[in-house]
């Protein structure tokens, strides 16, 4: 079958089961729009390509399946660098398509130009300039290959307009599709294994046994590997205690006995200190990130570690594991509960654990999750009102975040009891990536209500999008948390530099939120009393046909706790004030 | 390039099969920089077979750990294998060419120098030499040390290259020894 360059490259999606582009045309890129209006594939025309990255990022997260943006060449593509920058730190499987200028101009400085490929090395899995037509197929099988194996990531494929342009003998190809052996034999280099040493496996669950304080420490590779029942069969098999980090909350449900909750900088005090003094840090799917560690010598200093993870790099990148373990979240769980069943029916006997789960009972008793409930007339606490929403949704209602208080406060308020229900930016932290992954979601998942936690600086970053949603009847709703502030730097002056204020004010209706979400298309509400909270939500979640705003006027001077100040030991953590012993008067800790 | 320490423990030789394809330099320099690993040579050529290239990188184990260098590079797409070398158990070799001043006079002891390394005289004019030695890195850094009193004009180093020593053992009979991987 004869096909032009354009027309392959979009049977070329279709073939990989793509069901939704998102996307905004240009000029490099037009040769593969027009074949679009021909296709089954949905196009989501986005206003600027920013949120279509951000779009495909919370439709992978929410589906599991790689999100697919298109966008023309030069600031297109630029545009389109910290969605993947993100996808990349986040390990989010995508397919971003760019436009390029014809082969014969690269290099040149021909109008809208830019050499993306280069300037996306470092912050995509791997990139691809097609040259030639007839590569098209192929290349794009692999993108999606790699996007999808391994450790999942941003894939980013730069095409020429003159291998897509119909009028361009260049463009002309033999139509193939090649098969998985093809693909396989096309990639000598990238072979991820998959399934854990059988050794190892075996020495974690001697470890395992022995463990007297043991904390599996789940990372959103859990989430990558689908591996959340797993998880669920391996804790409950001997009754271990879960953190779920940031990128993991609804890998292991919230409300389950054995779930501590959230680790790192503003994690809860019991996940934090179950880390410190635990005696067996089983890492699953994690990374030991800076914001889950704090200072690294002082990480866990009691603690033998099981580190498993899909990428070999990550093993011994911060902490090097006793027992180290390259393989697939999934197949590795399975295994290692394979191995400690066989070890328990061969008559071995678990270490106690009682006392253990009694001292974080404890903990969790004397420092729950908190906060001073406001005094009249004070404005809104930021928690109640994450704690209204949370109550008024389905169980498996989806939730996207922005980056700073607000997202702190959604992790650590929301009580996620499935997987794929939170989607944030966690290791790139991208102000403005709520809207349009709420909409990527929404797109992917219909069938769920879908809410975006914003902050009023986040919001003003991407809020455009909301036209698209409107336009595009995706029925996402978003709470803007309006402190006036960028609410985490503005935390970080009060605590870290004596309430010196740089630049961090933003006005509470300037803009006037309501005005503008209604000018984008979208139902608007303001609440500044805590009597309207819960009218508001309701009326909110009654509207399934059109997006909706609630602007939530909160009290700036209200701070997340706990909080591990940066470079600090996490023993260090900072409870609220109000949960301090008495007559304790020592100094917030100072960077 | 020219540092007297090259060979020391803090370097490491790495021999980097990649997929001879536009770019993928481009990729492990980019690795390099962006993950704070300093190069000390790079030499890089495509291979017997086309399909590859073989990159030949000295990096320094001390800007970060050579295993985190070795995986970090494995990652990379077009990477197919990576090999170690041990100083002790690879064959090294670096070519230099230099161009030294020197008068008529003394053109004898440059010369005498050359021949002692086993070097080559490429070009001569009236008052300047260009020698070339080929050989061990150490034996390339003791050759320049020695030209340097007569006067460098200027001096080229290729970075060095490396393969394997071939095993003297007896080679293992597959057929007697225990297939790997196939537990269970």
């Amino acid at each position: 079958m004869q096909l032009n360059g354009g027309q392959a490259l979009i049977k070329a999606l279709e073939m990989e089961g793509v069901e939704v582009i998102f996307g905004l045309p240009g000029g490099a890129i037009l040769p593969v729009y027009d074949p679009i209006i021909d296709s089954p594939i949905r196009h989501v025309l986005v206003r600027h390509e920013q949120g279509a990255g951000h779009m495909a990022e919370g439709y992978a997260h929410a589906t599991g399946k790689p999100g697919v943006a298109m966008v023309t060449s030069g600031p297109g593509a630029t545009n389109i660098v910290t969605p993947l920058a993100d996808a990349y730190m986040d390990s989010v499987p995508m397919v971003c398509i760019t436009g390029q200028v014809g082969t014969a101009s690269i290099g040149t400085d021909a109008f809208q130009e830019a050499d993306i490929t280069g300037i996306t090395q470092s912050v995509t899995k791997h990139n691809y300039l097609v040259t030639e037509a007839a590569d098209i197929p192929r290349v794009i099988r692999e993108a999606f290959h790699i996007a999808t194996t391994g450790r999942p990531g941003p894939v980013l494929v730069d095409i020429p307009k003159d291998i897509v342009d119909p009028t361009n003998p260049r463009s002309a190809m033999e139509w193939y599709w090649p098969t998985d052996a093809e693909v396989i034999a096309g990639l000598p280099g990238y072979r991820p294994t998959t399934t854990g040493h059988p050794r190892k496996i075996k020495e974690a669950a001697e470890l395992i046994l022995a463990s007297e304080r043991p904390v599996i420490y789940a990372g959103g590779g859990i989430l990558k590997a689908r591996a959340a029942e797993a998880l669920r069969e391996l804790a409950e098999l001997l009754d271990l205690p879960v953190v779920t980090t940031l990128m993991a909350r609804g890998a292991f449900p919230d409300d389950h006995p054995l779930s501590l909750g959230m680790p790192g900088m503003h994690g809860n005090y019991t996940a934090i200190m179950s880390m410190q003094e635990s005696d067996l840090l089983i890492a699953l799917g994690s990374r030991f990130d800076d914001r889950v560690t704090g200072k690294v010598p002082a990480f866990a200093p009691h603690a033998k570690i099981i580190h498993v993870d899909i990428d070999p790099a990550e093993l011994g990148k911060v902490r090097r594991p006793d027992v180290p373990i390259v393989g697939d979240c999934n197949q590795v769980i399975l295994e290692l509960v394979k191995a400690l069943r066989s070890l328990l029916d061969g008559g071995a006997a678990p270490a106690d654990i009682t006392p253990w789960r009694s001292t974080l009972s404890g903990w969790q008793e004397t420092y729950p999750l908190a906060y001073e409930p406001p005094a009249e007339g004070d404005l809104l606490k930021p928690q109640m009102v994450l704690e209204a929403l949370r109550d008024s949704a389905p169980e498996d209602c989806i939730v996207a975040s922005g980056v700073g208080q607000h997202q702190m406060w959604a992790s650590q308020y929301w009580n996620f009891r499935h997987p794929y229900t939170w989607i944030n930016s966690g290791g790139l932290g991208t102000m403005g990536f709520s809207v349009p992954a709420a909409i990527g979601a929404k797109v992917g998942r219909p069938d769920r209500m879908v809410w975006a936690i914003d902050g009023d600086g986040c919001f003003q970053m991407t809020a455009q999008e909301l036209v698209t949603a409107a336009a595009e009847r995706i029925p996402v709703k978003i709470a803007i948390l309006n402190n006036a502030y960028l609410g985490m730097v503005r935390q970080w002056q009060e605590m870290f530099y004596e309430e010196r204020y740089s630049e961090v004010y933003l006005s509470p209706d300037l803009p006037d939120y309501v005005k503008w979400a209604e000018a984008m298309g979208c139902v608007a509400f303001r609440v500044e009393h805590p009597d309207d909270i819960q009218p508001t939500i309701d009326k909110a979640n009654a509207i399934d046909d059109r997006p909706v705003v609630i602007e939530f006027r909160t009290d700036a001077s209200e701070k997340v706790f706990p909080m591990v100040a940066a470079g600090h030991s996490n023993s260090d953590v900072q409870v609220p004030p109000f949960q301090r012993p008495a007559g304790d008067t020592s100094e917030e800790v100072v960077q | 390039m020219t540092d007297q320490t090259v060979g020391e423990p803090r370097h490491q030789t790495l021999s980097v099969l990649v997929e001879n394809k536009a770019g993928v330099l481009a990729r492990i320099v980019n690795l390099f920089s962006r993950r704070a690993y300093n190069i000390y040579s790079l030499a890089v050529a495509p291979t017997d077979d086309e399909r590859f290239s073989r990159l030949t990188v000295v990096v320094d184990v001390e800007s970060a750990p050579l295993e985190q260098i070795v995986k970090q590079l494995h990652k990379l797409i077009n990477v197919v294998k990576i090999v170690e070398h041990d100083p002790r158990h690879s064959v090294e070799r670096e070519l230099l060419i230099a161009t030294v001043k020197v008068a008529v006079a003394d053109r004898h002891q440059v010369a005498e120098l050359t021949r002692i390394f086993e070097g080559r005289i490429l070009a001569v004019s009236h008052d300047a030499l260009t020698v070339s030695l080929e050989g061990h890195p150490s034996k390339v850094d003791d050759f320049e040390e020695l030209l340097r009193p007569f006067g460098i004009a200027e001096l080229q180093r290729t970075g060095r290259v490396a393969l394997a020593q071939l095993d003297r053992e007896p080679p293992r009979l597959h057929a007697v020894s225990p297939v790997r991987g196939k537990a269970g």
